[in-house]
């Protein structure tokens, strides 16, 4: 480690809290602290104030009422709330769900258990790029669907789903739509209203806000929509989510959702520069280098590159000292299983062995890319050294044919 | 999770890597995939007629720090050793070495049977019947 600056470019799995919103948050840790839930003095309206101004911050990042949005302690639980939520809510009018096979483990858990309370989920295939195929999913539609729940840019790729469309295949047969929206919220414009989602998960922490809280978005007129509450207890947040508000959070949330609706057009232009000088640089210095998923439809600041015949969690320890990137190698996850994400977009094993995810951020700066470039360029080099299924491929060997002798 | 110091060193210094001619008969070669991530390891030895002793060992491999790292001191361990020694070489003592966590340790494995699989090479290009 020594004296370098670390290098964070995993975003995507957290972002640094925004100084400006620490700072907002800290006089409700000591000097307020009330629990908005306390009506009866100066304490508790002191908190629910800020609650309240809170709400409205981050209702005016999408363009939503701010009773629409119900407080969590995140992106987790706010798709457990609208997936479990609708499931027993609405189960009088059917018990179907469409998803994707590329959700976030927070969507494809809660549909597992869903199946489990007597509902069928239909997890749908991605096209190569990463996108749903829309004749797919409205074949997918029957008469016991209740929701179609599709994330709007997804955690690994940062690949963006069309939600126009699928908001017009929900209107057309009057199905419910969720999205989590995790990874967009703050950095793209997430508008629900406009495109006619009705349920919308994200987190604090994805967009500059501190850990541990998140929200729901539950669209309130034309339709009203109704979710039964998971967590039990004081009736807070309009019967949906019982337990005393984390005020600090909450302020910080808010605080987070300003800054974005302010900055984020901003951030999103400087980064999709960095990111493309970044990808650029290694399809430039380097053999067999791919990008994974559309590239068209494409959050600004991620890029997932696949080093072929390089395995990616070698490949990071070359540089894990210095740089913080995540890899789909199936040696970083305990299961030993690649990335499902990019094998549901057709990559085989190897690819997805190989692959790295970038995630740059409001705080990610010119000098940290180049740095990046110089190391991963090196890490890539130093690795293919080492590989004797590179050094086949360089031989003209088709590697298809080898038989390997598995122990 | 924090790898152990002998690991780094081996990962970023490793031993040994390179290739050695697989036409010649003294040159026994195992190639083997790890069926639990997809990792593949191939492992050299060059043996030494009038001795009997491994009198040099490479390898490469594709994969992670664990891999790239047991098969590194696996071939630090074969060189100097009888082929009859270097079949003893069990990989627990791979995981010993370097501190291997216990996700890692079929990497370990994939070691042990990158040299058992160049050491039958050997001998059957040589027309040694294994025992
Ligand atoms: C797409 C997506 N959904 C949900 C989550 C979970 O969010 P949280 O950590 O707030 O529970 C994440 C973060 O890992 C995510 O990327
Ligand atoms: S050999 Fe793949 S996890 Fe080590």
């Amino acid at each position: 480690m020594g004296s370098e600056k670390l290098i964070y470019l995993d975003n995507n799995a957290t972002t640094p809290c925004d100084p400006r919103a620490v700072e907002a948050m800290l006089p409700f840790f000591h000097q307020i602290p009330g629990n908005a839930a306390s009506r009866n003095h100066p304490f508790g309206w002191q908190a629910e104030e800020a609650v309240d101004y809170a709400r409205e911050q981050i209702g005016n990042l999408l363009a939503v009422d701010s009773k629409e949005i119900i407080f969590t302690s995140g992106a987790t639980e706010a798709d457990n709330l609208g997936i479990k939520g609708v499931f027993e809510m609405y189960s009088r009018k059917g018990n179907h769900i469409i998803t994707l096979k590329t959700e976030h483990k927070a969507v494809l858990d809660a549909c597992k258990k869903v199946e489990k309370m007597g509902g069928e989920v239909t997890y749908l295939d991605v096209k190569a790029d990463g996108r749903v195929d829309l004749e797919a999913l409205e074949a997918a539609i029957t008469d016991k669907t209740i929701l179609i729940s599709i994330m709007w840019a997804n955690n690994e790729t940062g690949v963006i789903q069309p939600m126009k469309e699928i908001g017009q295949l929900c209107e057309k047969h009057g199905v419910l739509f969720m999205s989590d929206a995790t990874q967009a919220v703050g950095k793209i414009k997430t508008h629900p209203k406009e495109l006619g989602i009705h349920l919308m998960a994200f987190t604090a922490h994805k967009m500059y806000g501190p850990k541990g809280v998140g929200a729901l978005f539950v669209n309130r007129k034309n339709p009203r929509v109704k979710v039964t509450s998971q967590m039990d207890g004081g009736g807070h947040e309009r019967g949906m989510r019982s337990g005393t508000l984390n005020v600090p959070g909450i302020v910080g949330f808010g605080k987070a959702a300003e800054i974005a609706m302010k900055e984020m057009d901003a951030d999103a232009a400087r980064l999709s520069v960095l990111r493309d000088k970044l990808e650029q640089a290694f399809k430039d210095n380097l053999e067999e280098v791919y990008v994974n998923g559309s590239v068209e439809h494409r959050m600004p600041h991620v890029a997932n590159i696949s080093f072929k015949h390089v395995e990616g969690e070698g490949l990071m320890m070359t540089f894990n000292q210095n740089i913080a990137v995540s890899s789909g190698s199936a040696c970083t996850s305990a299961s030993l299983e690649p990335s499902y994400v990019l094998i549901a977009l057709g990559l085989g094993d190897d690819l997805a062995h190989s692959s790295l995810r970038f995630s740059l951020g409001r705080f990610t700066t010119e000098e940290e890319i180049d740095e990046t470039i110089k190391m991963i360029s090196k890490g890539v080099n130093h690795m293919r050294d080492l590989s004797p299924i590179w050094e086949m491929f360089k031989e003209g060997i088709d590697l298809d044919a080898v038989e390997w002798s598995e122990h | 999770m924090a790898y152990s110091e002998k690991l780094i060193e081996h990962f970023n210094h490793p031993k040994n890597v390179g290739t050695l001619d697989k036409s010649k008969n003294s040159v026994g070669t195992g190639l083997v995939g790890a069926p639990e991530c997809g990792d593949v390891m191939r492992l050299q030895i060059e043996v030494d007629e009038a001795s009997g002793m491994i009198k040099d060992a490479k390898f490469k491999t594709f994969g992670c720090g664990s891999a790239i790292a047991s098969s590194s001191l696996a071939t630090e361990w074969l060189k100097g050793k009888t082929v009859d020694e270097a079949l003893a070489i069990d990989n627990m003592a791979i995981v010993e070495e370097l501190a291997l966590p216990p996700v890692k340790i079929h990497c370990s494995v994939l070691a042990e049977d990158a040299i058992k699989s160049a050491i039958a090479d050997y001998r059957s290009k040589n027309g040694i019947a294994a025992e």
